[in-house]
């Protein structure tokens, strides 16, 4: 715990420091981006932000955000459970790899995935190829083709303004939030109360949704929602995959840059006030479930 | 926010914990789960990043940056020459673009291990009113998105910025031009070779904005902690009538080390990585491009393989990052258990 007592020197230089430093780089800079908001009127503020190409860069990059968190909510359960429960030869390694999207800057992320599922990438010529083969067999047996031409398509996506692309990077930028705080709770979980629960004559299914889930689902909303909040605000790597059409497949970042690169300094600074606070609405919420937790823990 | 969710859960080694009796379907289902999902979206990108930069053989990953010199008496084709000339530009490019990312690194690390050192002694070796805040506010560059990093800078900095024309007009000179010159102009024998106009759009934009997305790392991997250590230490150290500074060097940060080591790490591989920001405060102008601009740069030049073959340095980085922090996790999960 924090000692309340005064006897340690350095007080005033540390916290005057600190308070200097984060003012000069964080504070300042973020108030001159309300001050130049105020310079516009509300009227010019609400149309800037309501501009129906701007409106469908959030709309896409909600969409995106939240469907890359979700398949990250599902599948990052199952890998959180399947590291701390399970072992098997590679455990660690798969482990070790959890953190590699934090590591590996987005600019390259987004250059390999691109890359990946090009035409001629690994990934992005397979369409073509497993529909042939899905055809081919169902021909085997007379029947019609299982699978239109064009349905595979959304696995070539670089620069073809499918937003399925958007939603595979960000899977990949986000990765690591959900496995990495249900993770914990998981390994500090004691199995007796599967035992007891077992005992009492519960199922597998009704053990995980009625004893372990319940347990789990604090950390787990809240490794979605920081997930998703990262999503949002991603740029680096989402810029090598979408097609930069506005009002299609711009996401809100970038328009942002658009902006700045056409010298409308005040619209950029309105677009960025609204990112700026739907990622702090979100951080509200964060610790809005954390705190709930805690409270519901200790009343228990 | 990787730091923020590192400093959560600090120093964990991972163990299996006993799996109550499951089906040995389902558990292979699950583990196969695991491994293809962790296959498809991790490891075959990062395979594919390696793949792609060797896709002109070693010659060619090497050319990139130690371009082809012909030989002295060589006779060339116009079109060759250019197509050399080209490639030596283009290699020395990517050599400023390294040199200007460790640059970038090397200014911004100093400062953020002087600041976060600073920031964790005030928030956990005292209580004082506000310190719920201050702790909410220095994790706050966390959730701004790059984008929106970059553009405060540029809003704060730029010509019709809140200093408007006097920092624009700003000349300072460029610390890393400085070089050589002799005795003959006077008694100082350096001098700058280069000065910057402003600070938006040069360098020192760039130093700026890293520090604000690498803001939290360290003083969120110290926190912890310092916090769970506490200052009796301290305490008896002042009180056998050692001074401040003293007890802070030979207490304090030994007792610290590896976690701000971890800080340190993190806060290379954020400022190595960073594109987002560093793009916004650098004006897309060449002499500005840090390692990811380059990238970008020549992807947007349709040369691929040279955009992976620096790829690939970044993404060794991003590989020896990973082992180093897993070191660390290990080596002060052993000596917490001492």
């Amino acid at each position: 715990m924090a000692d309340s007592s005064r006897a340690l020197p350095g007080f005033t230089l540390s916290l005057g420091y600190t308070i200097f430093y984060l003012s000069a780089i964080v504070l300042i800079p973020l108030a001159a981006l309300a001050l130049k908001t105020t310079q516009i009127s509300p009227a010019e503020f609400w149309r800037i932000i309501t501009d129906p190409i701007v409106v469908a860069s959030y709309k896409l990059t909600f969409t995106a955000s939240f469907f890359a968190a979700a398949i990250n909510a599902v599948f990052g359960l199952i890998v959180a459970w399947t590291l701390v429960r399970y072992d098997f030869p590679g455990r660690r390694l798969l482990d070790a790899l959890i953190d590699f999207p934090f590591a590996l800057p987005t600019a390259v992320a987004g250059l390999t995935y691109a890359s990946l599922y090009l035409k001629e990438g690994w990934i992005g010529g397979l369409g073509p190829n497993i529909v042939a083969a899905v055809n081919g067999v169902s021909g085997w047996f007379g029947r019609d083709e299982l699978l239109a031409p064009e349905s595979l398509d959304w696995l070539t996506f670089p620069f073809t303004g499918q937003t399925s692309g958007i939603v595979m990077v960000l899977i990949f930028v986000s990765l690591p939030f959900v496995v990495r705080t249900v993770q914990p709770v998981l390994q500090e979980w004691d199995p007796e109360f599967e035992t007891a629960a077992r005992m009492l004559g519960a199922g597998r299914v009704t053990i995980f949704r009625r004893v372990i889930f319940p347990e789990l689902f604090p950390a787990w909303s809240s490794g979605f929602a920081t997930a998703f909040a990262r999503n949002i605000g991603e740029y680096g790597s989402v810029i090598f995959i979408a097609a930069n059409i506005p009002g299609k497949s711009q996401i809100a970042p970038l328009q942002i840059v658009v902006k700045l690169d056409d010298f409308q300094y005040a619209a950029a600074a309105a677009i960025g006030v609204v990112l700026l606070v739907i990622s702090l609405l979100l951080l509200l919420a964060i610790n809005g479930v954390q705190t709930y937790a805690r409270r519901h823990e200790r009343a228990a | 926010m990787a730091g923020a969710l590192a400093a959560k859960i600090p120093f964990t080694a991972v163990k299996v914990r006993p799996a109550a009796r499951e089906s040995a379907l389902g558990r292979r289902i699950l583990i196969t789960i695991t491994v293809a999902f962790l296959t498809l979206f991790v490891l075959i990108p990062l395979i594919n990043v390696f793949h792609q930069a060797f896709a002109k053989g070693l010659d060619g990953y090497i050319s990139v940056f130690f371009p082809i010199q012909p030989e002295a008496d060589a006779t060339l084709t116009f079109s060759q020459k250019r197509r050399l000339a080209e490639a030596a530009t283009q290699a020395t490019r990517t050599w400023h673009s390294i040199w200007l990312t460790i640059s970038v690194a090397a200014v911004v690390i100093p400062l953020n291990i002087a600041f976060g050192l600073a920031a964790a002694w005030a928030t956990t070796k005292f209580n004082f009113r506000g310190r719920t805040l201050l702790t909410a506010l220095i994790d706050l560059p966390f959730s701004v998105s790059p984008v929106v990093a970059g553009l405060v800078f540029v809003l704060l900095l730029g010509r019709t910025g809140i200093f408007g024309n006097w920092v624009t007009n700003f000349e300072w000179p460029d610390p890393f031009s400085l070089h050589w010159v002799g005795f003959s102009q006077g008694f100082w024998p350096l001098a700058f070779s280069e000065t910057h106009t402003g600070i938006i759009f040069t360098p020192l934009a760039i130093v700026i904005a890293t520090i604000f997305v690498t803001f939290p790392f360290v003083a969120r991997s110290l926190a912890p902690l310092m916090e769970s250590q506490g200052s009796d230490e301290e305490l008896a150290a002042l009180t056998l009538g050692a001074s401040g500074w003293r007890t802070f060097f030979k207490i304090t940060l030994p007792n610290v080390k590896w976690a701000l080591l971890y800080g340190v790490i993190l806060t290379m591989a954020r400022s190595f990585g960073e594109f987002g920001a560093v793009s916004v405060v650098s004006g897309h102008i060449d002499s500005n491009d840090t390692m990811p601009l380059r990238i970008e740069k020549l992807w947007n030049e349709y040369n691929n393989q040279a955009a992976f073959a620096v790829s690939s340095v970044l993404a060794l980085l991003a590989v020896v990052t990973l082992i180093a922090k897993t070191a660390i996790e290990w080596k002060s999960a052993r000596e917490g258990h001492h």
